[in-house]
């Protein structure tokens, strides 16, 4: 039988022929990734097991983007072991404050992720890379620890989900509003331990960053991973950024499919997802009148430069409604230089909205833009569980960068055209 | 091996958001990770958990986030195994790894209630419903996942 893109990847790395569905497998990692929150429990596994060395410096990446700049002494404190761990072995990507970047937008950026990788990360968005076509999935600190010494990882085999992509998004519409209708479709569990594998026609029609956007949120659909064909927009944008050579891998035409999903682009509308699950989602259409007090535009899900440029897009001009905060995060450094030299920064500023430093912060409750009890947000984040972004009672609203922008100035979950 | 205790029940898709709230993610010690261990769902389950508790959920339990805090919260504040219907995959494997006893049983799930007293039994996956005179099979662990927890983790059936 044939194999999926994910199968094909992992039958690689695991030096086997073929693989199946459900078969355990012993897999060689090209990168290993934590950050300031995973990277400790994982350090402190390492250490007390007595690894005395990675089994390769160049290929793990240590970030320290989710309580940076440091917001309190114990966040201090587990920055400063990172770093002492980075410096003892030589790690080559450790990113810290300056140079860092929220940690799915920066590897891509850095080149640090080709097509047909096999990636671990101890953060449940490292599922992001498949848009690049790599197999790249979230586990935990003691898997992160086991991969920095050993460069290997156990996998169970996932079946898969195909979606066959045609059309093209309309105005405003983007791959956030694609991936939340989707999970809005199948549910929170309902890719759970398989892979979703993206091809079709309208594939061409999707920029990198809605890839990257959609892959991200692959794991609020349960899934072990969501990869991308690689095509030219693939290519065009890895090229420059590293001097490795890969292979590439396309799904056989007889591979097994548990579901086979048709998309049409053209008919996707603006989405939002209800509080409290990623899956309560509505067309924008179907919202109704919900005032907010917050608005997010950031993330490893919505961070990225074209995220910003259409937020700026909506807000030029006008100012943001009394009574909202809102705060615009460019996801690295890069990606806020861009957006300074731009004149973006200058668009934000003048509408009245905050531009943070790149940090995962307010998306998971951390820091910069914690809400009070019976608040609300929208955010072009990618979780809004009970709690998520601050008080147990305060309430998530997750959207595109251009729903958010658009609520940010009317004051109420809105349009742009409205 | 066995695990015998009180049953704390949960619905579907528990989040590691309300495991361990990321608030609390500023450090990694497992007695004050346990301390918040359900907090934003349960507030009184630090204070009524007794060593050897079992914890019972519904579909996709700890679904979210990667933060391997979450199975070590509840493995610290001392609940002997947790059944679920179903498990997020990511919450699956960080419990092998660390050594939390977990089992997919969705008939168990769905029959036993808070409060019930049950035993389970891992070398053979039955789950004794004490309190209601039942048992139920769960899925055995495959082979490969029976040596890592023989071993003690995955990191020592490295060594």
């Amino acid at each position: 039988m044939g194999m999926t893109m994910t199968q094909k990847i992992l039958a690689k790395h695991a030096g086997l022929e073929s693989v199946t569905e459900g078969q355990l497998i012993k897999a060689k990692l090209d990168m290993v990734l934590g950050n300031d929150i995973t990277s400790p429990v994982a350090i402190n596994e390492f250490n007390k097991n007595g690894f005395t060395d990675v089994f390769d410096k160049s290929k793990i990446s240590l970030v320290m983007d989710h309580f940076t700049p440091n917001k309190d002494i114990k966040a201090a404190i587990q920055c400063q072991q990172c770093r002492n761990f980075a410096d003892k072995y030589d790690i080559v990507n450790f990113y810290d404050v300056g140079n860092v970047g929220i940690e799915h937008a920066l590897l891509p950026e850095k080149g640090l992720v080709v097509p047909s990788d096999c990636v671990i990360g101890a953060d449940s968005h490292t599922c992001t890379y498949g848009a690049l076509g790599a197999f790249s999935t979230g586990v935990g600190s003691t898997d992160m620890a086991a991969g920095m010494a050993t460069g290997e990882a156990w996998f169970k085999v996932p079946g898969a989900i195909k979606f066959n992509l045609t059309g093209e998004l309309n105005k405003w519409v983007s791959g956030k509003d694609v991936i939340l209708h989707i999970i809005g479709m199948i549910g929170v569990d309902g890719a759970l331990y398989q892979s979703m594998e993206f091809s079709g026609e309208g594939l061409k029609n999707l920029s990198m960053d809605d890839r990257l956007c959609m892959a991200n949120m692959a794991i609020e659909a349960g899934a072990k991973n969501g990869i991308f064909e690689v095509d030219e927009v693939t290519l065009d944008y890895v090229k420059g950024r590293t001097d490795r050579t890969f292979e590439t891998f396309k799904a056989d035409h007889d591979a097994h499919y548990n579901r086979i999903i048709d998309i049409d682009l053209s008919a996707i509308k603006s989405t939002v997802a209800f509080p409290h699950l990623p899956e309560n989602t509505k067309t924008i259409d179907e919202v109704g009148k919900i005032k907010i007090d917050q608005v997010v535009i950031g993330s490893c899900t919505n961070g990225r430069y074209s995220d910003l440029e259409t937020a700026a897009a909506v807000v030029k001009g006008k100012k943001v409604a009394k009574g909202v905060r809102a705060i615009v995060i460019p996801a690295t450094q890069q990606i806020y230089l861009d957006a300074l030299r731009n004149g973006l920064l200058e668009i934000f500023v003048e509408a009245g909205m905050v531009v943070s430093a790149p940090t995962c912060g307010p998306c998971l409750g951390g820091h910069m833009g914690i809400l009070a009890p019976h608040e609300r947000a929208v955010s072009t984040t990618n979780r809004n569980f009970v709690g998520r972004m601050g008080d147990t009672t305060s309430e998530v609203y997750l959207a595109s960068p251009a729903i958010a922008a658009a609520s940010a100035l009317t004051g109420y979950i809105s349009d742009v055209e409205d | 091996m066995k695990a015998h205790g009180i049953v704390h029940k949960y619905g579907d898709n528990v989040d590691t958001d309300v495991i361990i709230p990321a608030r609390y993610l500023n450090t990694s010690d497992h007695k004050e990770l346990a301390s918040h261990c359900m907090e934003d769902i349960d507030k009184d389950f630090v204070n009524n958990v007794k060593d050897g508790d079992i914890m019972v959920a519904n579909m996709n339990f700890g679904c979210g986030s990667s933060r391997e805090h979450a199975p070590i919260a509840i493995k610290a504040s001392g609940i002997g195994c947790v059944i679920a219907s179903t498990f997020a995959r990511i919450f699956y494997r960080n419990s092998i790894n660390i050594g939390l006893p977990i089992l997919e049983c969705d008939e168990a799930a769905k029959d036993i209630d808070a409060g019930n007293e049950v035993e389970i039994d891992f070398d053979t996956g039955i789950i004794t419903n004490i309190t209601k005179s039942k048992t139920y099979q769960a899925q055995p662990f495959p082979d490969f996942i029976k040596e890592i927890i023989n071993k003690g983790g995955l990191l020592n059936s490295l060594k």
